[in-house]
């Protein structure tokens, strides 16, 4: 039985493997000394084409390096738990106030004194102890087709819950967290109560079961399976320059009371950050007008600085008010949102 | 070994220490019964689809001849390299409302004319089976060749027709094979998160993520994932159970069965084989090369061959720790003269069961603790700065590879190591050969066809494991599946078409190489 192949192959790549894990451990060994090159490590929820270029951007002109793991904020935010204190990551960057409430509440942020973040972010859009920054706004709104509807039909996000859109509403999973956001700030401007009646009436107005997606959800309202939804705005912007053409249009709700539903995409430096001072540079760049542009073009958001205009194809939607009330609203009561949303039977 | 796949597992279980009082008694009033009925209703609905579809496809393909066998032989496979959110994506993309097929329907029919509801458990159920059935089909198929003719003759000499003798003898004799594809498949089908989230159909699973993302509480997720397990195990032990103490034992010389199917018989196989390669990988693949055309220009770059390399490396390194783990325990099962092997590998197994993230979680909430607890302290000792050695390293990533398929390699090399004569073992002992060269001159050319099927499978699932990759990869070593995740993610279905394919392709040439050395 000689030159059995599977033996054979067997053995050698037993043998390559031992090689690899010994290559790998070796790349994976700290540098000896402390003042090795100067790096960043990220641990972001915002995924890498939208945060590289401005890494890169940043690393070309101070010549700190910075190195990342994306993945989803829920398990991002385990890891930093369970390191404790030999992490690796000196930031960590996610999307939506909910998850930075969360990882805030654990204790995995520190508080910044830094001049720059506080007057370049208003304060609805950070943590009341300056854990956490917001660095893009996204806005949950209302989409309808304009084949079917004019924008003077349209009010608010509790005119939804009218009999009259019987059968026309089409709404994205509750199990996303911009709708768990979006009813969150509902229950804290509205009460519990009153926010249970109007998600009710949503669905109660259904014209089909939730979608998985704001882009397939579109899709339905623009083939006619129902006449409106809420979306958020990024998303619209992709499907518009992908087809400018479409049967689709933004409407800004609550305009006359307390604005339209914004999220935001923020940052933090870690309660166990190795290098805290160069990870807190990094942020008041991202937050100064030179990156802020740039960081909203790339997913289509609102820059959070305010001295910032956001692009051309954005200002193209109009101007609108936008709710104020501070964006940990959506942490602290997103529990109590998500059980509002099973009540209702709201899938 | 087995206390490595245990790790995670005693993780979740240590989650019982706190109390979820308020989580639970939600979720009871509110969720629980939905969730229960839906997930038996896709647990039955995929178990009978993949044993109908998995079964009559191998005893095709393996006993008979019809036109086209020969190359649906294999290409009856690649539905494993396609995953599951893939096929979902595109299966509602093209059937749902504003799809091109209901759009002509009602352009033909007229507005409000009745289209099947495809969101519902069908859809599901559908596209779950469509992507799970390789498991039931490759492994039966390996059972009913490695049978041979003799007994079908046999059977056929004492008067029984081709059904009745398959029927009779060559599926039961394929039986621990057949079980151990479904039970891989329904495994999956639990652990599935990406496919029963595009439909929106929620399940114990997506529970598991509500409960972590929704409620903060990864104590409750772990929870819940425990009771999954322990519903798992229940299974396990009741298949075993009605398996009995029957052995099953292959014949050396193998001879294909060959039975003609002539006429309209013949078009028929044909075409039943042609329309689920159709539907389960021509169908999405297409779809898929149509997208990555419109991205390829501007997505392949040095950076895109790193992502290639990359998964290419972990996956073929983890398929032969993991084979080489699984061939060691099923080995040692066996000369203990465990023909079924102990329940302490059942229960490694389970892991495969639980839903990626979950367990991703648990294995790095383990290796953390050993760094921060056993590491660190000795790098204080030699004068060193603490830091992570094992989280974010190679070798971790490769250990959680290894939980979680374990069961998936186990599977095949265990049944087919069940099915081969103790006597030869004996007679090579007789003969004065080590219990080592029993095992390199004896098992190893016995089982090539059981070793291929579990190389080939572990290397095509971990090239697509997502959960466990992107927690636990090095800085760096991004591979095809964190791009699909980091699009998908983003609803940019369109750009995560090209590494899509990309992984589907380089799935495609250890299919091919599996079926034809199995023909041999």
């Amino acid at each position: 039985m000689k030159g059995n192949p599977i033996a054979g192959s067997v053995r050698a790549l037993v043998a390559l493997v031992s090689l690899f894990l010994l290559v790998a451990c070796g790349e994976n060994s700290p540098p000896s000394g402390a003042d090795a090159e100067p790096s960043i490590t990220v641990y972001s929820s915002r995924k890498e084409h939208l945060i590289k270029p401005l890494f890169d951007l940043y690393t070309a002109k101070t010549g700190v390096a910075i190195r990342y793991i994306t993945d989803s904020a829920g398990p991002l935010i385990a890891r930093l738990e369970a390191e404790g204190a030999s992490t690796p990551a000196d930031i960590l960057m996610t999307v939506d106030a909910g998850n930075l409430w969360q990882a805030a509440e654990q204790g995995l942020f520190r508080n910044l004194e830094s001049p720059t973040l506080s007057s370049n972010i208003p304060a609805h859009l950070r943590s009341e102890s300056n854990q956490w920054f917001g660095l893009s706004i996204r806005a949950r709104t209302i989409v309808y087709a304009t084949n079917k509807l004019s924008a003077d039909e349209l009010s608010t996000y509790e005119d939804l819950a009218d009999p009259k859109w019987q059968a026309r509403l089409c709404l994205r999973t509750s199990k996303k967290v911009y709708n768990q956001s979006l009813v969150a700030t509902m229950i804290s401007s509205l009460g519990e109560a009153q926010a249970e009646g109007i998600v009710a009436g949503w669905v109660a107005n259904l014209a089909t079961d939730p979608f998985s997606s704001d882009t397939t959800m579109m899709e339905a309202i623009a083939a006619g399976q129902c006449d409106l939804g809420i979306a958020n705005t990024y998303y619209f912007g992709r499907m518009k320059k992908a087809d400018p053409s479409l049967n689709l249009a933004l409407f800004w709700p609550n305009q006359s009371d307390r604005g339209v539903h914004i999220n935001i995409s923020g940052a933090g430096v870690t309660t166990h950050a190795k290098r805290p001072e160069a990870a807190q540079a990094l942020l008041e760049w991202l937050s100064s007008p030179e990156a802020q542009g740039q960081l909203a073009e790339l997913n289509q958001e609102f820059p959070a600085n305010p001295l910032v205009k956001a692009s051309e194809e954005i200002l193209a939607w109009g101007d609108f008010k936008a709710d104020k009330v501070n964006v940990e609203a959506a942490g602290r009561l997103q529990a109590a949102a998500v059980r509002l949303m099973d009540r209702v039977d709201y899938r | 070994m087995a206390a490595l796949v245990m790790l995670p597992i005693t993780v979740i279980l240590l989650s019982w220490g706190t109390a979820e009082t308020a989580i639970w008694q939600h979720l009871i009033e509110t969720q629980l019964g939905r969730l229960l009925r839906n997930t038996l209703l896709l647990v039955f609905g995929v178990g009978v689809c993949v044993t109908l579809l998995g079964v009559s496809l191998a005893w095709l393909t393996a006993m008979c001849d019809f036109p086209g066998r020969r190359w649906l032989d294999w290409a009856l496979m690649l539905p494993l390299a396609v995953p599951s959110y893939v096929l979902a994506f595109v299966a509602l993309g093209l059937l749902s409302y504003s799809g091109p097929v209901q759009t002509l329907w009602r352009d033909t029919f007229g507005v409000g004319v009745w289209f099947p509801n495809v969101r519902g458990p069908g859809g599901v159920i559908f596209v779950l089976s469509m992507v799970l059935y390789p498991y039931v089909y490759m492994l039966a198929r390996g059972a009913l060749l490695s049978q041979g003719r003799g007994l079908m003759d046999a059977a056929q000499l004492l008067g029984r027709n081709h059904i009745k003798s398959f029927l009779l003898v060559a599926l039961p004799m394929a039986r621990p094979a057949i079980a151990a594809g479904v039970s891989l498949a329904l495994m999956e089908t639990l652990a599935d998160f990406g496919a029963v989230s595009i439909f929106n159909y929620d399940t114990f699973t997506t529970a598991i993520y509500k409960s972590w993302f929704g409620f903060f509480s990864l104590t409750a997720a772990a929870q819940l994932a425990s009771l999954l397990l322990l519903f798992v195990g229940l299974a396990l032990i009741a298949e075993q159970r009605a398996r009995g103490n029957g052995r099953f034992h292959q014949q050396a010389k193998r001879k294909r069965v060959g039975f003609k199917l002539r006429g309209w018989r013949g078009l028929l196989a044909s075409a039943y084989c042609f329309s689920v390669v159709l539907l389960a990988f021509a169908v999405p693949v297409g779809q898929l090369l149509f997208w990555a055309f419109e991205t390829a220009a501007t997505d392949i770059g040095p950076r895109f061959w790193g992502l290639v390399e990359h998964t290419f490396l972990l996956g073929v390194m983890a398929a032969c720790a993991l084979l080489t783990m699984a061939l060691l325990v099923a080995y040692g099962q066996r000369l203990k003269g465990h023909h079924h092997g102990g329940y302490l590998e059942r229960l490694a197994g389970m892991g495969y069961a639980l839903p990626g993230s979950v367990l991703a979680v648990g294995i790095m909430t383990a290796f953390a603790y050993f760094d921060r607890a056993l590491i660190n302290p000795f790098q204080v000792f030699l004068g060193l700065t603490p830091s992570q050695v094992l989280v974010g390293s190679v070798g971790a990533l490769l250990a959680a590879y290894v939980i979680r398929f374990f069961s998936v390699a186990y599977g095949p090399v265990h049944s087919s190591l069940e099915r081969i004569r103790p006597s030869y073992q004996e007679a090579a002992q007789m003969l004065g050969a080590s219990k080592f060269e029993v095992l390199k001159r004896v098992y190893l050319p016995l089982l090539t066809p059981g070793l291929l099927s579990a190389l080939l499978l572990v290397l095509v699932d971990t090239m697509k494991e997502m959960p466990a990759t992107l927690l636990l990869r090095p800085f760096g070593w991004d591979t095809l599946a964190v791009r699909i995740y980091e699009m998908t993610s983003e609803g940019e279905w369109q750009r995560a078409a090209l590494p899509a394919l990309v992984l589907v392709l380089i799935s495609i040439p250890p299919v091919i190489i599996m079926i034809r050395r199995s023909r041999a």
